[in-house]
C-alpha cells in the first residue's frame, strides 16, 4: 500500500499548491468570503453535471462547477445592487441556496449520483488510488491527480504570466482602474479559478475544509511575507508541510485525512501569530530596558 | 427506491393529511420546535443583519461543531443539555476568535471570519472521525446535526430547543427598545450611557442559543441562512423595524412548518437544506413581486417616470418654440393652438432619437395633450396641452429663480437642475414656491427668471 500512499499524498500536496496560490490573491482583493461561497455552491456544480451528463465525466464537471461558481459571484453582486443588500448578506443568501439545493439533489437522486454528504464534508481522499487513469495497458496515475495537476498547472500558468497585473489589481485596485485596466475581468478570472480550484479538489477534500485551505495558509503567510512573491512561496509553504503533518497525524490516530490537514493549517495560523505576538512583546521590553537604562 | 414526484402518490397524501391532524405526538413536537426555531433565529437574525454582519451567524454554527464533539467525547452521552453546553461555550470561542483577529493581527475581518469558520469546522470533523473510531453506543446520531435531521430528534432535545426558542423570543420582546437603539446607533447609545458591552454580550448570547439549537434540525452548514434569509426578504414589504420583525418570524415560521412536513414524509431527507430552499424561495418572490421595494415595481415605476419625463420634457419644448413665435401680447394660450410644428423643429430644439420623439409625440396625442395637423404635417397643443405645458415651464423658471435669488448659484448652472426638478416638484411645493419669491397671482405679470424669460402665470384653459 506504499504506492496508495504516495498517490494520496501527492494529491493532497497538489491540492495544497493551487488552494494556496488562489487563496493568496482572495485574501488581498478581500474576497475570502466570496471564496468561502463558491466553494459551497461548487458542489450544486458538480450534481448538476451528474446528473445531466449521467457520467463522472471530469469535462462536464468542470464546466458545471464554473459556471454555477461564476453564477454565485454574478447573481450576489446583483442582489447587492439591486436589492440593496449588503454585500456579505447578498453573499450569504446565494451560496446557502445553492448549496442546498446541491444537497437536497444528492439524497433525492441518491441511486443515479455517485456522491453522498461524507463525501461533501471530508472528500474521499482514500478512495483516490482506486480511480486509475488506464490507458491501454499502463496505469497513468490517479483521475483525482491528474486533475488537481491540470488545475495546478493553469493556476501556476496565469500567476506566472500575469503576476503583476495581479499584484496591481491587489494592491492598488484604485489605481488599476484609472490606468484603465479592465478590473471586472481579473475578478471574474479569479473567480473562474477559485472555481476550478474547489472542484479540482472536491474529491480531496470535500466542499467546505477547502476553505480552510483556501484562507488559513494565505492568511498565515500574509502576517509576515514584504511582497506578493513572498507571500505565494510562503502559503505555499505552509500548506505544504500541513498536508505532510496533517496525512500523518491521521494516519497515526486514524482519523480522517482532510480534516486533519485543514486542522492543521488553523494549527500552524495559531503558532504563527503566538511567535509574532511573543516577538512582539520580547521587543518592546527590550526597547524598555534599554530606555531604563539610558535614563538611569 | 426512486421517488416520483410526476405522480400523486397516495402514501404521500396520507401522511400529509396525518401530519396536519396532529395525531402523532412525535411529529406535531417535531413542528412546534422547527416554527419556534424559525421564528427565534429570524427575529434574532434581525439584528445581526441590522448590525451589518450578516454572516456571523455562519461562523458561530460552524464554530459549535467542535463543541458537541469533544463534549460527547468527555461525557460519553448525548444528553441534549450537555450536547448544548458544548456547543455554546465552542461557539463563543470562535466569536472571540472572530473578533480578536483583525484587532491584533493584520488580518482583515473577512478574512477572520472564513478562518474561524473552517478551522472550527475542521476540528470538528477532526473530532467526528475520532469518535466514529470509539466503541461507544449512540454516536450514531452525531453527524446529523451537519445538515440536519429532524426525524431523528428526541422528545427531550425538541423540549430543550422549544424552551430555548421561547426564552430567546421572550428576551427579544423584553429588551426590544434596547436593542434596537445599541443595532442603530452604538454611539448614541454609549452617550445615553447603556452598559453597551452587556447589550453586546446578551446579543451575541441570544444568537449564540439561537443557533445552537438549531443545529439539529437545520444542520451546521445551512443555520446561516435561517437567521439571514427571513429578514432579507422581509425587507422588501415594509420598512419599519416592528413590522420587518413580524414578516420575517413569520417567514421563520412558515419555512419551519413546511421542512418539519417534508421531514415527516420523507424522513431520510435532510431538514436543514430543504427549509433553506423554502426560505431562498420566499426571498426570491420577495425580491421579486414586492410591492413598491420589488425589482418588478421597481422597474415599472422607472419606466412610468422616464415616460413621463419625455412626455414633459416634449411639452416644454412646445411652450419654448412658442414663445418663440409669439410676437404680440395677446393671449398665449389661443394663439399656440393654431402653431403648428413639425417634427425636424423638434428635434432641432431637443434632440432625441427619432423613434422616440415619435412615441412620445404619439402618446402625448393618444392622451389629448396634441393634435396631429394633416395639412401642414405637423403636431400643434390642445388646449389642455397648452395649459400642461405652461405649468411645466413655469414650474422650471420658478425653480431656477429660486436657486439664484435663495441658494445663491449663478445663472448658467441652474438650467440642468432645474432640468430634473421639475419632473419632481409637486403642486403644492410650486404654489409655496411662488408665495416665496413673493410672486403669487396677485403680484401681477412681468417677473423674469435669471435668464431673462418671463415666468408665465396659470391661466384658465378656457379664457
Amino acid at each position: 500500500m506504499i504506492m496508495g500512499d504516495f498517490w494520496i499524498l501527492a494529491t493532497a500536496s497538489l491540492v495544497g499548491v493551487s488552494t494556496a496560490l488562489v487563496g493568496v490573491l482572495l485574501i488581498l482583493r478581500r474576497m475570502s468570503l466570496l471564496g468561502d461561497a463558491i466553494s459551497h455552491s461548487v458542489l450544486l456544480g458538480i450534481v448538476l453535471a451528474y446528473l445531466i451528463s449521467g457520467s463522472r465525466s471530469v469535462i462536464a464537471m468542470m464546466i458545471g462547477a464554473t459556471l454555477i461558481g461564476l453564477m454565485t459571484a454574478w447573481l450576489s453582486n446583483s442582489l447587492h445592487r439591486l436589492g440593496k443588500l449588503q454585500t456579505d448578506a447578498s453573499i450569504g443568501i446565494i451560496f446557502t441556496w445553492f448549496f442546498a439545493m446541491g444537497v437536497i439533489l444528492i439524497s433525492v437522486y441518491a441511486g443515479q449520483v455517485d456522491l453522498d454528504q461524507d463525501c461533501v464534508l471530508y472528500g474521499e481522499i482514500t478512495m483516490v488510488p482506486f480511480d486509475m487513469v488506464i490507458m491501454g495497458e499502463k496505469m497513468l496515475g490517479p483521475r483525482a491527480l491528474w486533475l488537481i495537476g491540470g488545475v495546478t498547472l493553469l493556476n501556476l500558468l496565469v500567476v506566472v504570466v500575469a503576476f503583476e497585473r495581479f499584484r496591481l489589481v491587489s494592491y492598488h485596485p484604485l489605481l488599476a482602474l484609472t490606468l484603465g485596466v479592465n478590473v471586472t475581468f481579473w475578478h471574474y478570472l479569479l473567480m473562474t479559478l477559485v472555481s476550478l480550484t474547489t472542484v479540482a479538489s472536491f474529491e480531496a477534500v470535500g466542499a467546505i475544509l477547502v476553505v480552510a485551505l483556501l484562507v488559513i495558509p494565505a492568511s498565515s503567510a500574509y502576517l509576515w511575507a514584504r511582497s506578493l512573491k513572498q507571500m505565494m512561496w510562503a502559503a505555499v509553504g505552509y500548506a505544504q508541510s500541513a498536508v505532510l503533518l496533517g496525512y500523518a497525524l491521521a494516519a497515526w490516530l486514524d482519523l480522517a485525512i482532510a480534516a486533519a490537514i485543514a486542522t492543521l493549517t488553523g494549527l500552524q495560523l495559531l503558532l504563527t501569530i503566538a511567535v509574532m505576538q511573543w516577538r512582539q512583546w520580547w521587543r518592546r521590553r527590550v526597547s524598555f530596558r534599554d530606555r531604563d537604562a539610558y535614563t538611569r | 427506491m426512486t421517488p416520483d414526484f410526476e405522480r400523486v402518490d397516495p402514501d404521500y397524501w396520507q401522511l400529509l393529511v396525518e401530519f396536519w391532524s396532529f395525531s402523532d405526538t412525535n411529529a406535531t413536537w417535531v413542528l412546534i420546535g422547527a416554527v419556534l426555531l424559525g421564528m427565534s433565529a429570524s427575529v434574532i437574525g434581525t439584528f445581526s443583519f441590522l448590525r451589518k454582519r450578516s454572516l456571523v451567524g455562519d461562523v458561530l454554527a460552524h464554530s459549535a461543531l467542535p463543541g458537541v464533539m469533544v463534549a460527547f467525547i468527555l461525557s460519553h452521552s448525548n444528553q441534549p443539555l450537555v450536547m448544548f453546553a458544548g456547543a455554546l461555550s465552542s461557539s463563543m470561542l470562535g466569536l472571540l476568535l472572530m473578533g480578536w483577529l483583525p484587532k491584533n493581527t493584520k488580518i482583515k475581518p473577512d478574512a477572520a471570519m472564513a478562518i474561524t469558520l473552517s478551522f472550527f469546522f475542521a476540528m470538528g470533523l477532526l473530532a467526528l472521525s475520532y469518535i466514529q473510531g470509539l466503541p461507544i453506543p449512540g454516536k450514531s446520531g452525531l453527524d446529523k446535526i451537519l445538515f440536519g435531521q429532524a426525524a431523528a430528534m428526541l422528545p427531550a432535545d425538541l423540549y430543550l430547543l422549544s424552551a430555548v426558542a421561547v426564552v430567546v423570543l421572550v428576551m427579544v420582546w423584553v429588551l426590544f427598545h434596547k436593542l434596537r437603539l445599541v443595532a442603530f446607533s452604538p454611539d448614541y447609545a454609549r452617550t445615553l450611557g447603556l452598559p453597551l458591552v452587556g447589550y453586546e454580550l446578551t446579543l451575541a448570547l441570544l444568537i449564540v442559543s439561537a443557533v445552537v439549537i438549531g443545529l439539529q434540525l437545520v444542520g451546521v452548514v445551512l443555520m446561516a441562512a435561517v437567521l439571514l434569509t427571513p429578514i432579507a426578504a422581509a425587507r422588501f414589504w415594509h420598512r419599519q423595524l416592528t413590522v420587518m420583525l413580524g414578516i420575517a418570524s413569520l417567514i421563520g415560521a412558515l419555512s419551519g412548518a413546511i421542512s418539519a412536513n417534508i421531514s415527516y414524509m420523507a424522513p431520510t431527507m435532510p431538514t436543514g437544506p430543504w427549509m433553506v430552499v423554502v426560505l431562498s424561495m420566499i426571498f426570491l418572490v420577495s425580491f421579486l413581486f414586492a410591492p413598491q421595494r420589488g425589482l418588478l415595481s421597481n422597474l415599472l415605476r422607472q419606466r412610468r417616470f422616464k415616460k413621463q419625463v419625455r412626455a414633459e420634457n416634449l411639452l416644454r419644448s412646445f411652450y419654448l418654440l412658442n414663445e418663440r413665435r409669439q410676437q404680440s401680447k395677446g393671449n398665449f394660450l389661443q394663439a399656440s393652438l393654431n402653431r403648428v410644428f413639425s417634427e425636424e423643429e423638434l428635434l432641432s430644439h431637443r434632440p432625441m432619437p427619432y423613434g422616440s420623439l415619435m412615441k412620445g409625440l404619439r402618446e402625448l396625442a393618444r392622451n389629448g395633450y396634441l393634435v396631429y395637423a394633416r395639412a401642414d404635417k405637423g403636431w400643434a397643443l390642445t388646449e389642455w396641452g397648452a395649459a400642461v405645458a405652461l405649468e411645466l415651464t413655469r414650474r422650471h423658471r420658478l425653480w431656477e429663480t429660486y436657486l439664484v435669488t435663495e441658494a445663491g448659484l449663478s445663472p448658467q448652472d441652474v438650467h440642468r437642475q432645474a432640468e430634473k426638478m421639475e419632473h419632481l416638484l409637486t403642486a403644492e411645493e410650486i404654489e409655496r414656491l411662488a408665495e416665496l419669491l413673493e410672486q403669487g397671482p396677485q403680484s401681477g405679470k412681468g417677473v423674469k427668471d435669471p435668464h431673462g424669460r418671463l415666468i408665465p402665470l396659470t391661466e384658465e384653459p378656457s379664457s
